[in-house]
Parts: structure tokens; sequence; C-alpha cells
């Protein structure tokens, strides 16, 4: 690549950093004051740039394409005060992490909500009025709306410094960001502030979608991939910072745009295309960054968030209401091979569940007892499964091998990620997790010679005679109640309690010889060893695996299953993953919308249970019982 | 041999010398108060010794070996126990499994992963609670306790490893005057009864002069008194940095 080609791509690399920009500032600010983590931010994103076309298509000439981009950051501002104050205000006070649940529900209601208006067809908006041309640059032809991008950005930077430098708007945001309890103390209405703030990150997310309109066409996808992007680039320049979030975008842009920019190398024994490493290039900075700087690299350390979730109960053995109960549930799935005749689906349906159940009541086990929460446990799920099968593709290793496999490679995953992510907390190790998921992801997708790439290995499937559909149930339920009774075995023995001594007070914890960090690395290979059996069984219940067995998606409905059980509660989580898994089975058949459905009734679940399903039942009967 | 000997322990923040040139000793069984006004440099000391903080230059021998810049669960299993100014629990915890994790560490059995805790230490964990008054409350949540209660379980919890120096930070802080010396007095007889020697800051001076067997006086990083209840009360410059001059703490020590 010459000089003047590298200077060119440079420039390129800056009008991305825009976009990235104004997604991640608003999702930064929204964070800071109100700590909620909006994954919907993506979806507002999105919703700009659909707007934004219509607004261009409909309207001739400059007013609908200029005009039509700032009403389009207005309706998005508005919709996201609405969301505000409809949907988070009630929930302000539920359990961390549940604002997740419920923002994760936005963005299936809102993707679909698009799809039915806009229709699934990707829609490219016409060129900028004014700006149609391209200018000369170091040789080559830069759009001049490239151009504009790379001022733009920065513009509104300094514009939204001096905004919160200079108002008693912008005073209160620091302040709220650096203590909302104090904030609230001296009288400010938070209620107010938190709305205003939700309104302005939406307002930006949707004027940077709406910019977007002339280069990048309108897409169903775009809310995953920009929300993934956009955390990227918030937890590179540091929660809350909004100098920092521009400095990362910028970063995060130049490195994906040399990637391209050097395209491919012949190393002389080696040919490598850097233009495959975009993916996996972002996620490495975040990983380095992370490990250099926990805060990022304009962060700073988070004030403790005073936990406002209910205190969590003592663990006490299963009553003998439970454990009947327990009796009950496999004497009746243990029933289920004999409706093999008549009804097969079940019993693959039967299978879906248990894999559930595994792969939730693993993550639980970091996030509830090892307060760990873990944002991209999928990786753990993939390597299981990639595990197994690639070992039956490569050695035609039999299953049981294959199966004994998964969670050892797992395993080792889980030990390399969590040496790093034990030293982090918080939001930033959700993050950390989430990138060495996305890394596997990459890799996985971009390694096509090994792995299969988007294709993914096929004919993975059991010898006789697990290839009966009944046979393999048995095999996965005997998985199942192993794992389950394991990490429940594990949770009442002095490990179990060290991982909780650690998390309830790091201090105390150290202060009694207990090495938390060794601990919580431990438990968190734990962790990704038995989701690795989750991840094997379902490469042979399928015969087939894809890249989407390790998306940010799987990820996310592991999340889901766990805190819609209900995080504080041993058994949640097999609740949780029964009902999700079920739930998403029987919706998708229902409708083509069965997203938006899906998303609806979790907010209902949110809204009628913030304690977890599981939860709000024991406390329901903690009350009956008491005098 | 000290139990503790402190040489020439310095630390500085930036530019501000918080610890500067600090040296002292604690003698076996020795009931040691450090105090000193606000920002004279107690609790860096304190977190220095514990662990928490690494000195910049200085000697922090436990027994003649030297312990400075080793990490708090190192100088624990050396023996050495300790409270929280803000008493610090397991909150998701029943009170004697506090105390029960406390002697599972010391055990050296925190990586078993079968037998249940339930049973482990028990016995030994209700009876350390009973020293401290507490075992009627064993099988409560510890966050439902008051807070002198939670500080009586701190003292249970550091007990718990037979630990020849116990260090204590502003162990009354945020109790009533009674609660306070209740506490105190049952510390000081504990002590005694194991031969345990204690290094406490404190605020409240009725409890220091009370009990102390000996007195450390901290101002601006520096040691200026070192003695017992009867010199540090007649020390000149004591007197100056808490009450400017004239006043003696005659009032506060009735």
């Amino acid at each position: 690549m010459t000089f003047s080609a590298f200077l060119f791509q440079a420039l390129n690399g800056l009008s991305t950093a825009s976009g990235l920009f104004f997604i991640a500032v608003g999702l930064s600010l929204i964070f800071g004051v109100s700590r909620i983590i909006n994954i919907a931010h993506g979806s507002l994103y999105m919703l700009g740039t659909y707007i934004a076309y219509t607004f261009a298509t409909h309207i001739d000439g400059g007013l609908g394409y200029w005009g039509g981009i700032v009403a389009t950051a207005l309706i998005v501002g508005v919709l996201g005060a609405l969301i505000e104050i409809v949907l988070l205000r009630r929930i302000y006070r539920a359990p961390e992490l549940f604002q997740l649940l419920a923002t994760f529900a936005l963005v299936l209601v809102i993707n679909d909500a698009t799809l039915w208006l806009w229709g699934p067809e990707d829609l490219l908006g016409p060129r900028a009025p004014g700006l149609r041309g391209a200018i000369e640059v170091f040789g080559r032809q830069l759009p001049s709306y490239d151009l504009f991008l790379i001022f733009i950005g920065p513009l509104v930077l300094i514009l939204l410094h001096f905004a919160l430098a200079r108002t008693r708007f912008g005073r209160l945001v620091r302040a709220a960001t650096q203590d909302r309890e104090m904030v609230g103390a001296l009288g400010v209405n938070q209620a107010v502030l938190f709305t205003s703030v939700f309104a302005l990150g939406a307002l930006l997310a949707g004027l940077g979608g709406a910019l977007q309109v002339a280069r990048e066409p309108a897409n169903l996808a775009t809310d995953l991939v920009a929300i993934g992007d956009a955390f990227v680039v918030v937890v590179v320049g540091g929660m809350g910072s909004i100098s920092g979030a521009y400095l990362a975008a910028v970063i995060i842009a130049e490195v994906k745009a040399l990637c391209i920019g050097i395209g491919v190398v012949d190393f002389g024994f080696v040919t490598v295309n850097f233009s495959k490493f975009t993916l996996v290039a972002e996620f490495l900075v975040m990983a380095a960054v992370l490990i250099a700087r926990p805060y990022g690299l304009l962060g700073k350390p988070q004030a403790a968030v005073r936990s406002i979730a209910e205190p969590e109960e003592p663990i006490r053995p299963a009553t003998p209401m439970l454990k009947t109960l327990a009796v009950i549930v496999l004497a009746l799935l243990m029933c289920l091979p004999l409706l093999a005749q008549s009804s097969p689906y079940l019993l693959i349906l039967g299978i879906d569940v248990l894999i559930a159940v595994i792969f939730a009541t693993s993550l639980h086990f970091i996030m509830g007892p090892g307060g760990m929460h873990s944002f991209g446990h999928a990786a753990y799920f993939g390597l299981g499964a990639y595990g197994a099968a690639l070992l039956v593709k490569w050695l035609g290793a039999p299953m049981g091998i294959a199966l004994l496999v998964a969670p050892l490679a797992a395993l080792a995953g889980a030990l390399l990620f969590g040496w790093f992510a034990v030293r982090l907390s918080g939001v930033y190790l959700a993050m950390l997790t989430l990138a060495f998921a996305q890394i596997v992801w990459a890799a996985v997708f971009q390694w096509e010679g090994f792995t299969g790439g988007s294709n993914g290995v096929i004919g993975v499937w059991p010898p006789p005679p697990f290839d009966k559909s009944w046979v393999f149930f048995v095999l996965t339920l005997l998985l199942a109640i192993a794992a389950v009774l394991l990490l429940r075995r594990l949770l009442f023995a002095p490990f179990g309690y060290a991982m909780r001594a650690g998390r309830d007070s790091v201090l105390r914890a150290e202060a009694i010889g207990i090495d938390v960090k060794r601990v919580h690395w431990l438990a968190f290979a734990i962790a990704g060893g038995i989701c690795g059996v989750a991840g094997g069984l379902f490469a042979f219940a399928k015969g087939s695996i894809s890249p989407e067995t390790i998306s940010v998606g799987r990820s996310i409905d592991g999340l889901v299953m766990v805190l819609l059980g209900g995080i504080q509660t041993l058994t949640g989580p097999i609740v949780g993953a029964s009902l999700y898994a079920l739930l998403q089975d029987t919706v998708m058949r229902q409708t083509e919308y069965w997203r938006a459905l899906l998303g609806i009734i979790i907010l209902v679940l949110v809204l009628a249970f913030p304690q977890g399903i599981v939860g709000a039942a024991a406390h329901l009967f903690g009350k009956r019982r008491a005098p | 041999m000290s139990v503790l000997e402190v040489r020439a322990l310095s630390k500085a923040f930036g530019g501000v010398r918080a610890v500067n040139d600090v040296a002292f000793v604690v003698e076996p069984g020795e009931f040691l108060a450090m105090i000193g006004p606000n920002g004279a440099g107690k609790s860096t000391c304190f977190n220095m010794i514990n662990g928490q903080l690494a000195p910049d230059s200085g000697e922090i021998l436990l027994e003649g070996k030297n312990i400075a810049g080793l990490a708090p669960r190192a100088i624990w299993r050396l023996g050495v126990g300790r409270t929280f100014q803000v008493a610090a629990t397991f909150g998701s915890m029943t009170v004697v499994e506090n105390v029960q994790m406390a002697l599972l560490s010391h055990a050296g059995e925190i990586y078993r992963f079968w037998r249940p805790v339930a049973q482990m230490h028990r016995v030994r964990a209700l009876d350390l609670l009973g020293q401290v008054g507490m075992q009627d409350a064993a099988d409560r949540p510890s966050r439902e306790l008051a807070y002198g209660d939670v500080k009586r379980i701190e003292l249970a919890i550091a007990l718990a490893n037979e630990p020849r120096l116990l260090l204590m930070d502003e162990p009354t802080a945020g109790m009533a005057p009674r609660e306070r010396n209740e506490l105190i007095a049952l510390v000081k007889r504990l002590v005694v009864e194991r031969g345990v020697s204690v290094l406490f800051t404190e605020h409240s001076m009725d409890v220091v002069f009370a009990y102390a067997d000996r007195i450390i006086v901290l101002a601006r990083g520096r040691v200026i008194a070192d003695g017992n209840a009867a010199a540090i009360r007649d020390n000149a410059k004591v007197r100056e940095v808490y009450f400017g001059t004239g006043k003696t703490f005659a009032g506060a020590a009735s």
C-alpha cells in the first residue's frame, strides 16, 4: 500500500468514526446518568436511517433530505423520551441488569415494527443534495458527503462539550454521572433529568442513523451490529466520557480502515488477508485497552453503585416441597419418550429445553453467586459445539469422545478469557466477556479452511442408538441433571461459599485469606466447562452448527433466561431457561412477527415480576407463611 | 521480641506526605491506641500494616519478619486479624456462616468442592459467637443485624485464625456510647484471655483513655507522642494539635 493510499484510508476511517461517535456518545451519556445499559440504542440508530429514508424519498430536494435528517433526530428523541417515561421509569428500582432485559425486549419489538413498516428489503436513500460530488484527495475521489461527515462528528463533540460545561443541564448530567444519589438528595428532579438525558441520547443516535442514509442502505440487521460497535467504542473510550467516545470512535474506525487498506499481504510463507480481520480487530483493541486501562482510555473508576436490589437470602438446602416438585418434574420428563411415536416433535423440543437449562444454569453460576455478569457466555457454548463438531469432522471421533472434548475445549477457553475477565468488574467485565465472545465468533467465521466459515460444520449426527430421538433425549436429560446437581453441590461446598464471599465483600474476603480473583477465575472456568457440555449436545442434536451458535444473540438469550427466572434463586435459571425456550418455540410458530411478540411477553414479565419469576414466587410464598 | 515493629514508615500521595518516618512497637499482650486529628495519617498507617497499601519506604516487622508490601490475605495468614471502620460481613450468609468462612479459610479448605459447608467447623464457630455474645443470632442472615452486633460478628471473624495481632480501625465508629464501652470492654477481656496484642485507632477519647495500655499520637504524618494515658494527657504538643492551647483532656476523660 502506498503512503497516499494509506492517508486516503485514514480519511475514510474518520468519516466512519463520526457515525460511531453519534451512537456511542448517547449510550455513554445514558449509562453515566441512569446506569442503564440501553441495548435498544442500536435500534434507535437503525430507526434513524429508516425514518430519514422515508423523508428523503417522499419530499423532494434539500428540504426532504436535510430537513428530514433534523426531523428524524427530533422524532427519535421524542421516542426515546416516551420509552423512558412509559417503560424504564417503572423499573429503576428493580435489581441491576433488569433494565437490560427490558431494553433487549425493545430491540425485538422495534426490529419487528421496522420490518412491518418498511419491509425486509435493504433501502438505499438518495445522495445528499448539494454534496453529490467528490473531490480529489491523494489522487483518489473522496465523496464530499464523507468530507462533511468527517467534520460533523467533531462539531457535535464541541457543541456537547460546551453544553455539558456551561449549562445547568450539563452540570446536572455531570454531577449525576459521578453520584446520582447525591444529586437526588440535593432535591434535583431526577425523573426530568433521566428523561431528558435519555431523549438526548436517543436524538443523537437518530441523528447518527439519519446521516448514514446516503452512505449505507437501511438494513434490519443494523441494530445489533451498531450496538456491538457502540459498546466497544464506549468501553474503549471510558463510560461517561464524551471526548473518550470520540477518541475511541476514531481509533476503532482507523484500525478497521487500516485492515481493509492493507488487504492481502504475502509474507512468503503465508498469505494473510487483513481485510478479514476487521471484526476481530475492534474487539482485540477493546480487550487490549481494558487490560491496560480497566476504565477505558479517558474514563475514571466508577463510583461504587450502591445496590438498590433487595439483598439476597442465605442459601438453604432444598425444602421437602421443592424436592417433591423436582421428582415429579423428572418423572414427567422420563415419561416423554413414551410419546415418541405420537408426537416426535415434543422430544426435539424437550432436548432444546434441556440444553437451554444447562446453558442458563452455568451462566447463573457466575452471574448470581459469583456476581460476574458475563455478556459473552455463548463463547463457551460455541467452543463446546465446535470442539465436538470439528473433532467429528476432521478425526472422525466417536460421539463419546467428542462429548468429552466439548467441555474441555470450553474449559480451556474459559480459563484463558477468565484470567483477564476477573480482573475487572461490573459493566467493564460484561463488555470484556462480550469482546472475547466476539473474537471467538470472528475466528470461527473467518477461519473458513478449518471451521467451514459461515457454512459451519454439517453431518454431526449421533451414531446408533442415539440417532433415535428418545435415546438422545434420555442422554441429554441425564447430562442436564448431572450438570445442575454438580453446580448446586459446588454452591453448598466451601468453594461456592468463597465465591459468594468474594461477591458480597472483596475487602472482607481478602481479609480472611481468600484469594478472590483466583476463586472467581476458577468459577468462571467451571461455568465455561459445563456450558461446553450444552454446546456439545447442541451440535449432535442439530447435526450441524454454524457461527450463529456463538452469536451475540445467544449470549443475550442466556442473560434473558437467567434474569427471567430470577438471578437470586438457585432454581431460577432452570425455570427461566425452560420458559424462554418454550416461549421462543411456541411464539415462533404462531406469527411471522414472533420477535415482537416475544419482546412484549418479556416486557410484561419484567413489569409484573421485577425479581424474576421464581423470586416473585418465593416472595409471595414467604409472605403468606409469615404470621 | 515485639509482636509488631514499624520502622521509618513513609507514604506520600502526590506531594502530600501522609505518613512521614513513623516508628513504633507493639509489645505482646499490649492494648495500643493510635489517635490523632483527622488527616493525621492513622488510616494510611493502618492500611500499610494490613497490606491494603504498599509503603514508599520503611519496614513493618511482624515478629521479626518484614511484611511491608504483602497482600492483605498473606498478612492474615501470618496471624493478623482485623476489623474495618465500616463493618464488612458477607450479607448473603448467616451469622454463623460468616464465622465458618474464616475458619474454613484458616484450615485451608476453601478449595473443597463437595462437602457442604453447613456442618463444617460449625461447633467452633458457635463457640466463637458465644464469646462475643452472639450465639443466639447464629442462624439469622447477617445483613439483618443491628450495627453494633455486626461489629461483634466482625470480632468473632477476626479471632477465628487465632491471631497474635488484631488491627481494629475505629472499632466503635457509629456506635452509641454505652454500646461502645461494652464492645471495647469485651475486646479487652478477650485479648487479655488470649494474650493477643491489639492496635486500634479511635476517635472517642473516653474509650482510649479508659482502656488503652499505651497511646501513640499522630499529627501531620508524624508520631508526636508515645506513652501512657497520663503522659499523653499532660503532653503539651498533644494539647496543641487537638485544642490549640489552654484546654486539657480532663473533661473528655472523665
